[in-house]
């Protein structure tokens, strides 16, 4: 079915006709009109495998948050004295598990947040920068909102997860994560 | 679409090395300063023979099947295009398979460029623009039968042994007419005293070597 010659054929390296020839022949043709057709039956096929990968997604969603309803609370973690902790400094901490980096933020006198340090873009780590109103990601130059942790420039687009805090005689405890998508 | 009816013929007998077609090349926006046609010089010590070398657009272009990248593609009408510039990967196969030594590697740009037979302009009607400038005719862009008329002494020929691979090309080769065919072995020139040991082994194919002495005996006769 070759455009260049319709009455021989295209001609392969081991001389034997189109249909001898292995199937991935067919997949990589050398011609161009060839290359750039698409089948009716591929694009059917692109069609149906795509859209059921898809529904298979939305199961896999579901699960997983049926799975983390599963796993309950998060165990209250103390985290530090207030007083380690100056208006305007930044502690990092672990919380809930040991590998979930979290930073505990000073913003004024009375006022202390803890959001989770991963960037909601690309999960790199974000870096408090408090004297110019931002916590920064390095990596696409993204920035959130110390006070709220939400995205106020580069390509996050979902604030960052936000470590529910509590106060006891001075004592700084997380008692929870809230996963955030506005 | 370049038409059926009109063919790229390469004569290097009427070649004269004055590098039109090289500069005519380097011109063209496409590709400024760099040329898709190469001019070869066959035995610098002994003649001053040289060779235009463009893209012989075979009907089974080697570069594209052993291209990895799917990147180098044919048209409908027979030319092969150079490698597309998203695909290339620049992995250099192509360089090394063409057994008329037509694909060069551009380092800098990451990219294979070839003759391409002009396409932007055989494709609208024009001539190649190598074809267009070079004044001796060596190049020369037209129909089978004013080739026939023009030079009745020449045979045009397509076909090429490379060892045991046979190509077909889209571009003609002038040949003197009824003269025999020989058959280049270029592997030859890697085991010279093998092959001369035992003739028997090059079944009928010529070594590199012994076609320039006997080229060159002909031209002093």
């Amino acid at each position: 079915m070759s455009v260049l010659h319709p009455e021989r054929g295209p001609r392969f390296p081991d001389g034997r006709p189109e249909d001898e020839q292995p199937a991935w022949r067919q997949d990589f043709p050398i011609d161009l009109p060839q290359d750039v057709f698409v089948a009716r039956r591929d694009y059917t096929k692109f069609l149906l495998l795509t859209s059921f990968a898809f529904v298979i997604g939305q199961f896999w969603i579901a699960a997983r948050s049926v799975l983390r309803r599963g796993r309950g609370r998060p165990p209250i973690a103390k985290v530090a004295r207030i007083d380690a902790l100056p208006v305007g400094g930044a502690l990092p901490f672990n919380y809930p598990g040991p590998n979930d980096p979290c930073l505990l933020i000073r913003l004024d006198d009375r006022t202390l947040a803890a959001y989770g340090q991963k960037c909601t873009h690309l999960s790199c780590a974000v870096v408090p920068k408090l004297d110019q109103g931002e916590l920064h990601c390095p990596c696409h130059v993204g920035s959130f909102d110390p006070a709220t942790g939400r995205p106020i420039a580069g390509p996050p687009r979902r604030p960052l997860n936000r470590v529910v805090l509590e106060v006891r005689d001075g004592v700084v405890y997380a008692t929870g994560v809230e996963e955030r998508t506005v | 679409m370049v038409p059926e009816s009109h063919l790229f013929f390469v004569d290097p007998s009427r070649c004269i090395g004055c590098q039109a077609c090289v500069h005519a090349c380097s011109e063209c926006d496409t590709h400024r300063g760099h040329s898709m046609i190469q001019l070869d010089v066959v035995d610098r010590g002994r003649t001053t023979q040289t060779v235009p070398v463009v893209c012989m657009h075979c009907d089974s272009p080697t570069c594209a099947e052993v291209c990895p990248a799917d990147a180098i593609k044919r048209t409908a009408d027979g030319v092969v295009q150079s490698a597309r510039k998203p695909r290339c990967i620049a992995c250099n196969n192509c360089v090394l398979a063409c057994p008329f030594g037509v694909p060069k590697m551009n380092v800098g740009f990451e990219l294979m460029m070839k003759c391409d037979m002009c396409y932007d302009r055989t494709s609208a009607g024009l001539k190649p623009m190598c074809a267009t400038v070079c004044p001796s005719g060596a190049l020369a862009f037209g129909t089978l039968e004013r080739m026939e008329i023009d030079r009745p002494r020449s045979e045009p020929m397509n076909k090429f042994q490379f060892g045991r691979q046979e190509i077909t090309t889209k571009v003609r080769w002038m040949a003197p007419r009824g003269r025999t065919i020989e058959h280049l072995d270029v592997t030859s020139a890697m085991d010279e005293p093998l092959a001369a040991d035992a003739p028997s082994q090059s079944q009928g194919f010529v070594s590199v070597d012994a076609l320039l002495d006997a080229m060159h005996l002909e031209g002093n006769d």
